[in-house]
């Protein structure tokens, strides 16, 4: 298959070809499947779709998923035929399946999701959404399309407010923060300015899961009404990671019922490895380099939160191709105090001298500009042999950086993701 | 930095940041707020919201883009404030509306089903929306030099017989994707659709802003400091040679 080649990003292609074969493809090849669960969101839906897919293998279903990361119809078809056999019906418990906003409600012109766990909604590539109204709405319509059970985000009111949407057949669970953190909420939802009112949020009632972190890595999801889950220890950090864990346990016990087990859950999460450019450390000549994809003002906010406190060398790294989104305004909705203390090494990408401006208005010193990403990953990494480094970068640039780290250090295989 | 000594306090207010500021725009903002104290003189920053007791005393008002649903709920707050915004404007004070408020501060913006909501009238321009979005970065000359940015918008706008643009269009869509204009500018009112934000890549434009805001505080003449903007330079360089190829 064209997407296990080095190189990736070819993962859309067998897609191409089955949907001009086909286009019920997906629903004959998905017809034996009894759950079909839709993860979207503005952020964390690849790491959140991870998660949920080693809960369930850890729990004993046979699953099938969008590894990739495609995120798009084709890409959902192109792995679904990596695992179908040649009567083209995928022989599975579960299929899980990481869909954009809009591809969601493609994908379900065709299928009927059993559950969809609706993350979040947050300010992204305006140009391709327009507006987080207009992407608040396709949520709700996915919401009211689903079949068995919605798992909404309890603190997102774009998000929770789609549970009016919702058939009277579909049971509702709710994921969020535990009170015990509710002050860290303005880090990770978007304000709702649709209505006059403060937003106040729904009764969580039962199944509900709530995060109550104990530290940046560590945690507890308390169940009301059933067992809680942890004290889990992710390999990713921040608290952005542990909602995501939260959403899919949540996810994960409304599935599977009463064969739900707690500790089996913990231990399925502690071992989930982090996707491509979240958090994921490439060993440099004996020495850390974390990298982070940024692409949008609460991701960015989120991850200079989780990775702020410690100090390291740090690069950032701004294209503006479609991927990354072309209008770089959404910089100024980031503060980047937090780097102010040890400064900025090195801007770098086709929008390296933005980058390096906004930096300056928050008085953060940048040591060079360097638009073009290699010259720039070559000075960074010579100018600190000896201290850890993190790279921050949007989707294009983090897709060449990697590919030119993958030459030379260890790096597993990679496709695209998004 | 230390600062030159104080020549005086320039009070700035963003109206409706919460409900009008979601492309970046409230990088105006803080764009402002650091070059006035760069430039020596002190800055209060007003954020006013709906409701709030209008502050018709201060010396540069700054607006931003929104979403449908953000701009019906300040429409309310704006037509209370309508006479003083008005005056304010004929008195010479500026103001730099971006996107969903330059709409806003036209003479009316007519649906696509064809209702005719009424604005403040300051600016002779009229919005009319459409089926198509225009999208894209965007170069324009203006008389403060070559400006760039980003726009993202649906409404079509048509300048009236008599209404000067802000500028012309050198690359990209602006107005309406027709005549070559980008903006409005009455008095020292400035409407235009450009994000990106425009007011840290092209400095000039803020510089222009805060000399006429300081010329109000004071009833002095500007006083600036000279300021290295050699990074904002090199940034709005390489996205019009990006752009225009020269």
């Amino acid at each position: 298959m064209a997407s296990r080649f080095r190189g990736g990003g070819g993962s859309a292609f067998p897609g191409l070809v089955a949907e001009r074969i086909d286009p019920r493809f997906l629903e004959h090849a998905l017809a034996g499947v009894r759950s079909i669960i839709v993860v979207t969101g503005t952020n964390g839906k690849t790491t959140t779709t991870r998660m949920l897919v080693a809960l369930l293998r850890a729990h004993g279903l046979r699953v099938v998923t969008n590894p990739t990361g495609s995120n798009f119809t084709r890409g959902v078809i192109s792995s679904i035929l990596q695992e179908a056999p040649l009567s083209g019906r995928v022989k599975a418990d579960a299929a899980v399946l990481e869909l954009d906003e809009a591809h969601a409600l493609r994908f379900t012109e065709v299928i009927t999701p059993t559950h969809s766990l609706l993350l979040n909604v947050a300010r992204d590539q305006l140009d391709r959404f327009a507006e987080i109204d207009h992407t608040a709405r396709l949520l709700e319509t996915l919401a009211s399309q689903t079949r068995t059970g919605v798992v909404l985000n309890i603190d997102d009111p774009y998000v929770s407010r789609a549970r009016a949407a919702i058939q009277p057949s579909a049971e509702i669970r709710y994921f969020g923060l535990d009170e015990s953190i509710a002050h860290r909420l303005p880090e990770v939802c978007e304000a709702d300015v649709r209505f006059d009112e403060d937003y106040i949020s729904p009764d969580a009632g039962e199944g509900a899961g709530l995060l109550q972190p104990r530290d940046e890595r560590t945690f507890d999801i308390v169940v009301s009404g059933g067992d809680s889950v942890g004290p889990v220890t992710l390999q990713q950090r921040g608290l952005a990671a542990m909602i995501n864990a939260t959403a899919a346990a949540t996810t994960a016990r409304l599935v599977l019922g009463p064969a739900f087990r707690s500790e089996t859950a913990a231990a399925a999460l502690a071992a989930v490895q982090p996707p491509f450019g979240r958090g994921e450390v490439v060993d440099v000549d004996g020495r850390p380099l974390e990298l982070v994809l940024v692409k949008n003002p609460a991701g960015f906010t989120v991850a200079l939160s989780t990775y702020g406190s410690t100090p390291v060398a740090t690069m950032i790294a701004i294209n503006d191709d479609y991927a990354d989104g072309r209008d770089v305004s959404w910089l100024y909705d980031v503060s980047f105090e937090s780097l102010r203390d040890t400064g900025v090494s090195m801007t770098s990408g086709v929008r390296a001298y933005d980058m390096a401006l906004r930096l300056e208005y928050d008085d953060v010193e940048v040591e060079r500009i360097e638009p073009d990403l290699v010259t720039a990953l070559d000075r960074f990494l010579a100018a600190h042999p000896d201290e850890p480094k993190r790279l921050f970068c949007t989707y294009t640039a983090m897709m060449a950086l990697r590919r030119t780290l993958a030459s030379r250090y260890d790096l597993p295989e990679f496709g695209e993701e998004g | 930095m230390s600062e030159p000594t104080d020549k005086g306090t320039i009070r700035l207010v963003h109206l409706y940041p919460r409900e009008m500021s979601i492309y970046g725009d409230l990088g105006n903002t803080r764009c402002l707020a650091k070059r006035i104290v760069r430039h020596g003189y002190s800055v209060e920053v007003i954020n006013h919201n709906p409701g709030d007791p209008f502050p018709a005393d201060a010396h540069l008002f700054l607006g931003g883009g929104g979403q449908d649903s953000g701009q019906a709920r300040v429409e309310e707050d704006l037509e209370r404030n309508a006479d003083a915004l008005r005056s304010l404007a004929a008195d010479g004070a500026p103001m730099l509306m971006i996107c969903g408020m330059y709409q806003l501060f036209g003479n009316a913006f007519v649906t696509v089903e064809g209702a005719r909501l009424p604005g403040l009238g300051i600016l002779d321009v009229t919005t009319r929306g459409n089926a198509d979005r225009m999208i894209g970065p965007i170069v324009l000359d203006t008389v403060v030099g070559t400006v760039v940015g980003y726009e993202n918008h649906s409404g079509s706008t048509t300048l009236a017989a008599g209404q000067d643009a802000f500028g012309t269009v050198a690359y990209g869509s602006g107005n309406n994707g027709q005549d070559g204009t980008e903006g409005a500018r009455t008095h020292n009112v400035i409407g235009s659709y450009l994000h990106g934000p425009i007011l840290p890549a092209n400095p000039g434009l803020a510089d222009l802003l805060i000399g006429l805001a300081a010329e109000r505080a004071t009833g002095r003449v500007f006083e600036p400091e000279p300021l290295r903007d050699s990074v904002a330079d090199e940034a709005r360089t390489r996205q019009i040679r990006r752009l225009l190829g020269a």
